[in-house]
């Protein structure tokens, strides 16, 4: 059934006619060495179903047992987000069917879940929002279909579908909102900021690749209007496993603009699941959850409650990295960034990056020129995330020292990053293999200089008669014939030297 | 207690993923009705003071630790399969998605 | 057949072990000899599904191989095994009962068979039970019931009706069944065998195909109280692939039987469960139950009546929380993976196929529970029912606790009535029901408790069980007592009980 959808309303007055509201579930797979309920590995990559056994094949008999790293994650990420750790909960089934799930349930928690009821900040245009935290709970991933026949990977139309259960059973932490009430017009920014500062923070915990371009960090954007603060809450859309930060900002601002089309057109939003397309910027409707699923959740008996210690959890709670909102602050007044500046830091991500160069010896300054432009730049026409280039802050650290000591200057530093890129190896191996020192040796640049001199008697007389700016043509000549490779400044003092005047 | 109507049995293999013809619908629905009666002394003895019981012994935190084993290979992992194809399940085309 | 081989059947499984480790016979031989036993008259009882001639004299042939080099063998080295078809085997069919499951071979071992295996069990086949353990007469089996060795024409009881018939019928001296609600005592009990559902996390579920999570438990079948004890200990103990395994010593169950085995129960309190009698009990099987608590007290023991007021709703706990815990469990048997699939052609959907595979691989009975179990589980109705029953749990495990306070064991009938026709309660599912109605408060509490003969009904020649019942981690009460009353009966009738048993034709 198509129904035709009412136009939609331009963002601005959306929002100025509407109250936004939104509850985000952000899904992260773990980087557990082992599954959530059996020790089948999580890597990814891997031929399809050679990383499963009985438990997450759901093979009848087979039983799971829970993975203690996927808990202890679980914990010291809802005491990241300030939330409390349960004293006691258990595990749920989620049943329905679905192919790609092996048992036809999903272990997961349902009113019990090991954490809740936390808060964390985010900034935007430099307005703080509170980001009210509900929940974080364990469950398991699904296997993955392919769609065979009919468009290529798309489900409909499709003539059968093969299935890989590898993913079946990688440990999940679904973490989910309150309402997120009065962002106002900067809700996609702040829902974009949210899941970038979930990302900062997984990350600075170590529990996750966070590689939203492989799914590992997912998030469901739900979205609703009403008339005013003051009045209940509309009805909501939700916006399925939208997969990277500038998707989140965008998928929010375009529900904004189709929900204030309905009702606008006096209409009702249906509540229903849509789907996010990347390409063409808009969401379609997928089931319709008007007919509210029955998952018939009981808690699973196959394992026991989870009772944390409070002794341990403490200890866990003592061990947290340093909260982003207190790290920055230091980061940025240690290393002497204005605020626009740390901004750009944080924007492309690069917060990480740049503490782990300068703690390998570079200046600041040097540090954030790199990353925030020759590898941003790189990082931008790949379409990959700063962090999953394969330049390290070490080899920006060794350059960087080459620059200071005189061997490389920035033209070359560039070419070194360029073949680090391009898989030459290490900085070290690309100056090697490309050649790409600067000619500091004397003897070879006197030589250079000696035959500039005597092609340019009138220059060298210029500057005997003190014109000394006039000596950048003989210096041009030197870069030249040493095809840049040269430092210009020594190569400066050298020909004033040789003239006889002084510098 | 509510009686089972022919529709709610039919609503109840939906859910299932029964797929039922109609005379065995009534047919189960007088059993299931039967059944639900006689067992539904239950509501009438616990209070609101019981907690329920899930697992019958009080054992917590069993886990283990985060360590991989031998997986099974491609070929036994698909051994039972009613049909395969690239070293993948091969199902029938799915209609819905999922939730 | 010669007599060296029938005497061969007739052996305790401790006596068989006795026969091997000394050299009389060799595992092959005595494993030969079950074979042709099965060949001999499974045609009539139908125990069995499948059975593995070949992977059992492999495997008997290891023990001889290995006692021939002079290595330690385990106190069961060499004896015959019927496995309940809910276990899962590597490479042997594992059908549950179901058509669902036809031709199915796992990939892998459950816990049970890897600790017969490492124990030197032969294990000759799999054994006939109702679909996935769902009933109380392996009437509910896809591939026909199977029959009573005391009289073919009745039940043999069930779930594990297979494994109790094989035992009965000298085609194995030991057998496993799995308890959910009394599919080992019951089958034990109408078939004049023992049976023990172990304190639940006692022995592994791990390749135990799931029913009902929380109360599934895997236990021994034989014709002797020690013979349990010793397959009990061979497969008991923690295994951590199962989280719901007890992660302590077992309690020494082996130890209990030879002690009990000496007569005297002096000091055991034990109590008669009084809701546990009266209105639907056959008085055959009341008469022999109250002659058995005479025999206890005889023995030494002090007898007592307790009360377990909340054990007249167990019945009803049970047909919401089994039912519902299954309706998920089975959800997993949907075409996509292995077994059944039906209606792939092309035009159907994978949501299409599931249904019609589950509608055509699954008997009315496993029907009726999946929609019993969804329908106490779905919003709505949770809380009355699902919540309820749980509720009820608690109330019971409650009772037992007080029990446990005065006596050490408690006793009743295993069964109401002793095995009744095939085929004369498959219409009624609550008549069918009833017949668990004194096994089920243990499952629901996660106790221990035991099935063995206490004599034949006088109204109708046919077994009766005596059930012993004590708490989680006490199963050694169950063998002490067990077999104080099995000694005693056997110097009264001159044997075990299924010497009175009648001969099974044996077909040429």
């Amino acid at each position: 059934m198509k129904t035709v959808e009412p136009d939609l309303v331009p963002y601005d007055e959306a929002v100025a006619a509407y109250d936004v509201v939104m509850g985000i579930e952000v899904h992260v797979e773990l980087s557990t060495a082992s599954k959530m309920f059996c020790g089948c590995s999580t890597a990814f990559g891997a031929e399809p179903n050679t990383q499963t056994c009985p438990t997450c094949l759901g093979l009848p008999g087979s039983l799971p047992v829970l993975n203690q790293q996927a808990v202890e994650s679980a914990i010291r990420i809802g005491l990241a987000l300030g939330c409390d750790v349960a004293e006691w909960c258990r595990f749920a089934r989620k049943n329905y069917f679905y192919p790609d799930m092996p048992k036809n349930f999903q272990t997961s928690q349902y009113d019990e879940p090991i954490c809740f009821d936390g808060a964390t900040t985010v900034e935007v245009e430099g307005r703080e929002f509170v980001i009210p935290i509900e929940r974080a709970h364990m469950e398991e991933d699904t296997g993955k279909s392919l769609h065979v026949g009919g468009a290529t990977g798309r489900i409909h139309g499709a003539d059968h579908s093969l299935v890989d259960y590898n993913r079946a059973g990688i440990p999940l932490i679904e973490i989910v909102t309150k309402p997120i009430e009065g962002t106002g017009a900067l809700a996609p920014q702040v829902a974009r900021a949210y899941v970038a500062h979930l990302r900062d923070l997984l990350r600075s915990l170590g529990v996750s690749d966070v590689r939203m371009e492989q799914g590992s960090l997912r998030a469901d954007l739900n979205v609703s209007l009403r008339r005013a603060p003051e009045a209940p809450f509309g009805t909501r859309s939700e916006t399925k496993n939208v997969n990277s930060l500038r998707s989140v900002e965008r998928a929010v601002r375009y529900e904004i603009s189709r929900h204030a089309g309905i009702i606008d057109a006096g209409m009702k939003v249906t509540q229903e699941t849509r789907h996010w397309h990347e390409d063409t910027g808009i969401t379609t409707a997928g089931r319709s959850k008007e007919q509210a699923e029955d998952y018939r959740y009981f808690p699973e008996p196959d394992l026991v409650p989870v009772a944390p210690e409070r002794a341990w959890v403490e200890q866990l709670k003592a061990a947290l990295p340093e909260p982003p909102a207190v790290r920055r602050p230091r980061l940025q007044a240690g290393w002497g960034f204005s605020d626009l500046e740390m901004r750009d830091v944080l924007n492309v991500g690069a917060l990480d990056l740049i503490e782990q160069t300068v703690a390998a010896g570079t200046a600041p300054a040097a540090a954030r020129k790199w990353w925030l432009t020759e590898l941003a730049r790189r990082a931008n026409e790949q379409g990959v995330e700063l962090d999953a280039l394969p330049v390290t802050p070490a080899h920006v650290a060794t350059v960087q020292s080459l620059v200071d000591a005189g061997e490389l200057n920035d033209k070359l530093a560039r070419q070194v990053f360029e073949g680090v890129l391009a898989g030459e190896g290490t900085p070290e191996q690309v100056v090697e293999k490309r050649g790409l020192k600067l000619v500091s040796d004397d003897g070879a640049l006197t030589a250079a200089v000696e035959e500039a001199l005597a092609a340019n008697p009138d220059v060298v007389a210029k500057v005997r008669g003190g014109k000394h700016q006039a000596a950048g043509a003989l210096v041009g000549a030197v870069m030249k014939a040493t095809k840049g490779q040269a430092d210009a400044a020594r190569v400066r003092e050298l020909l004033l030297e040789r003239i006889g005047v002084d510098h | 207690m509510s009686s089972i109507t022919r529709d709610e049995v039919a609503h109840l293999a939906r859910l299932a993923r029964l797929q039922l013809p109609e005379d065995e619908l009534e047919h189960y629905a007088g059993q299931l009705d039967a059944i639900l009666h006689a067992v539904a002394r239950v509501t009438e003895v616990a209070g609101e003071d019981v907690p329920p019981t899930s697992h019958p012994l009080p054992l917590v935190n069993v886990t283990r630790p985060d360590e991989t084993h031998r997986s099974l290979t491609a070929e036994e992992a698909l051994s039972g399969a009613p049909a395969a194809e690239d070293s993948r399940f091969r199902v029938p085309r799915i209609l819905g998605e999922e939730a | 057949m010669t007599d060296t081989t029938t005497d061969l059947v007739r052996l305790s499984a401790t006596e068989t072990a006795g026969v091997i480790a000394r050299g009389e016979a060799s595992a092959a031989d005595v494993a030969k000899a079950h074979l042709d036993r099965i060949g001999a008259v499974d045609g009539a009882v139908h125990a069995f599904l499948h059975v593995d001639a070949e992977g059992a004299l492999a495997a008997a042939r290891e023990v001889d191989d290995k006692r021939a080099r002079g290595e330690e063998q385990g106190p069961l080295a060499g004896v015959p095994l019927a496995l309940k078809d809910v276990m899962a085997q590597r490479g042997v069919p594992t059908t549950c009962g179901s058509k669902m499951l036809e031709g199915w071979r796992p990939p892998y071992d459950s816990t049970v068979v890897t600790r017969l295996r490492a124990a030197g069990v032969v294990i000759l086949g799999k054994t006939n039970m109702d679909e996935f353990a769902m009933g109380s007469s392996t009437e509910h089996s896809a591939y026909g019931a199977t029959h009573n060795p005391w009289d073919l024409d009745r039940i043999p009881g069930g779930s594990g009706g297979g494994s109790a018939a094989a035992v009965a019928a000298y085609e194995a001296p030991l057998a496993i069944g799995t308890d959910t609600g009394g599919s080992i005592r019951q089958p034990a009990a109408v078939t004049g065998t023992v049976g023990v559902k172990p304190t639940y996390g006692g022995v592994s579920r791990y390749g135990l195909v799931a029913f009902s999570s929380s109360l599934d438990q895997a236990g021994p079948c034989s014709r002797t109280v020690l013979d349990a004890a010793l397959l009990h200990e061979a497969i008991g103990g923690h295994d951590p692939r199962d989280s719901t395994s007890i992660d302590a010593p077992l309690p020494p169950v082996v130890a209990a039987a030879r002690e009990g085995a000496q007569g005297r129960l002096d000091g055991v309190r034990v109590g008669v469960v009084r809701e546990l009698s009266g209105e639907g009990y056959q008085p055959g099987v009341e008469q022999r139950f109250h002659e058995a608590v005479d025999l206890l007290r005889e023995l030494g023991a002090t007898v007592t009546e307790v009360s377990c007021p909340h054990f007249q709703y167990a019945l009803s706990a049970y047909y919401l929380i089994a039912p519902s815990e299954c309706s998920s469990n089975l959800a997993r048997f949907d075409a996509m993976r292995y077994g059944l699939r039906v209606g792939d052609d092309g035009e159907h959907s994978a949501e299409e196929v599931m249904a019609l595979t589950r509608a055509a691989g699954f008997g009315p009975e496993v029907k009726r529970r999946i929609m019993l179990g969804t329908y106490a589980l779905s919003s709505g109705y949770y809380d009355a029912y699902y919540g309820s029953a749980q509720k009820v749990r608690t109330l019971i495990s409650r009772d037992f606790a007080q029990a446990y306070e005065q006596v050490d064991v408690l006793v009743s009938p295993t069964t109401p009535t002793t095995a009744f026709p095939l085929g004369s309660k498959l219409e009624d599912p609550i008549a069918m029901y009833l017949n668990d109605l004194c096994t089920i408060p243990s499952n629901l509490a996660g106790g221990a408790a035991m099935s063995l003969p206490c004599g034949l009904s006088p109204d109708d020649g046919l077994p009766v069980g005596l059930q012993i019942m004590a708490p989680a981690m006490a199963d050694d009460r169950l063998y002490r007592v067990g077999a104080a009353v099995e000694t005693a009966l056997a110097d009264r009738w001159g044997g075990n009980l299924l010497t009175q048993a009648p001969e099974l034709q044996e077909k040429a």
